[in-house]
């Protein structure tokens, strides 16, 4: 029981997906000017990752090693468009306002991340609580970068005037506002998680399989596939400090070999 | 015509560049700016491929999709064939163009799941773009993550070197600093309208 709640609430702060894993930028940034849209955004992203985190967890003794990312790109993408025709029939004013950042759920590094780190070496139930935990830490972090822009860039929340109009700050609405509170806002997260001796937020390329690109990246590219890298890439960007293996993977607090346990 | 296509190309470039303005692309763009040459690298690599995904998938949607009523698989039919076009790429590369392989290959893996290629062909979709107009947006779409990558590997070697507070160093001054770079972008906002009518 313990075990489950852990892997609950462990996307909450603990490894939050976005300050904590610095995964799933892009939706990150663009979506969070208002309140709604973000949540509209997380509630999708949810859904995606409860059910995809399911459908590959279930499948994951079927599918060849091989061809693992392409199958699982396939399981998201079908969750998506489920997602986008539900919002076209049901609520075409958030479909709307989430344009183009709804089908790129799809390579939202979150999900494949997810599916890759923890789905495909644990049991549903486990995959299932993962992916409900995850989906609600990325929808808290979007839904706190998205009080300060839409509080001090518009002067509401969820579209109720708060601050007079006069008193707004313009540049949060904008896209630079988006790189400026996401920048700060992890700044804070840094230093707490410094307070309790824990390392930075960095970008990592174990939970992100195909989006990261450091150094890490390449080097374990160049084992898996027999591609030759030049040296000078590694040691040009090789010297990210490696992460503490706590941060990143379930593994040190959950063994994976243990996944035939029922919850 | 020609105006129109200037258009689109400048817009892509500057007005809408996808990094700063529309937020595709950003795990490259934070992970590899940090040392010009990759930087560069990788941008070729995105430019390649977007405009070949462009070329791909255009006929496909236009003569197959839309033409079927089948819209709605768009998704889940780009993001197959941009995992399947690349992987043939690299295959190919690897086979018949050596010296380009040994360059651009240990990123073309990376850039199969990467927003801004999937990014780029449903706005083409979505903005109702024919043929050539959809290839004119996507070449200038890659020169702006070019310049975007440009850009930002020099400012990171600045960062690099001076001194910043503990907690704000790494991603949160990275960050920042995307944000004052975005804001610059902010200042070509209505220049387009007024260039090309």
């Amino acid at each position: 029981m313990n075990k489950s709640k852990e892997v609950f609430f462990q996307g909450f702060i603990k490894e939050n997906p976005i300050f904590r894993l610095v995964l799933g930028m892009c939706s990150s940034l663009a979506v969070s000017s208002t309140m709604i849209a973000s949540l509209g955004m997380g509630v999708s992203v949810i859904f995606v990752l409860v059910l995809s985190n399911i459908v590959i967890s279930s499948l994951r003794k079927v599918i060849p090693d091989m061809v693992r990312i392409p199958a699982f790109i396939t399981v998201i993408a079908g969750f998506v468009t489920i997602v986008q025709l539900l919002l076209k029939a049901y609520l075409l004013e958030i479909n709307n306002m989430l344009g183009v950042y709804l089908p790129l759920i799809v390579v939202n590094c979150i999900i494949l991340g997810r599916a890759e780190a923890f789905a495909a070496k644990n049991s549903v139930g486990y995959a299932a609580l993962d992916g409900l935990g995850m989906g609600i830490g990325y929808t808290i972090a979007l839904l706190s970068i998205a009080f300060i822009r839409e509080l001090f860039g518009f002067g509401s929340l969820f579209g109720f005037r708060i601050i007079p109009e006069e008193y707004t700050i313009l540049i949060l609405t904008l896209p630079a506002g988006g790189f400026l509170v996401l920048g700060f806002l992890m700044a804070v997260w840094n230093k707490l998680a410094a307070l309790q001796g824990k390392p930075k937020a960095e970008l990592h390329c174990q939970t992100c399989p195909v989006a990261g690109l450091c150094g890490e990246g390449l080097i374990r590219l160049q084992k898996t596939d027999d591609v030759e890298i030049k040296d000078e890439y590694i040691k040009s960007d090789a010297n990210i400090e490696k992460p503490d293996d706590s941060v990143i993977y379930i593994d040190g607090n959950i063994k994976p070999d243990t996944e035939e346990e029922t919850i | 015509m020609n105006t129109n296509l200037f258009y689109i190309l400048f817009v892509a470039i500057l007005v809408e560049n996808y990094v700063y303005v529309q937020f595709l692309g950003i795990c490259p763009f934070l992970g590899v700016s940090k040392n010009l040459k990759t930087a560069m690298g990788m941008s070729v690599a995105v430019i390649f491929v977007m405009v070949l995904a462009t070329a791909v998938t255009w006929p496909i949607n236009h003569f197959l999709l839309e033409t079927y009523q089948l819209e709605y698989l768009q998704t889940l039919v780009f993001i197959l064939i941009i995992a399947a076009l690349v992987q043939l790429v690299e295959t190919f590369m690897k086979r018949y163009m050596v010296p380009l392989y040994n360059a651009l290959g240990i990123y073309l893996p990376l850039i199969t799941t990467n927003c801004i290629v999937l990014g780029v062909v449903l706005l083409n979709v979505q903005s109702g773009y024919n043929f050539i107009e959809s290839m004119v947006n996507s070449i200038g779409g890659g020169l702006g993550f070019l310049l975007a990558m440009f850009m930002f590997s020099g400012i990171r070697s600045r960062i690099d070197k001076s001194d910043i507070p503990d907690f704000l160093s790494g991603l949160p001054i990275t960050l920042i600093a995307a944000g004052i770079a975005a804001l610059a972008f902010q200042g070509f906002v209505g220049i387009a309208e007024n260039l090309f009518t």
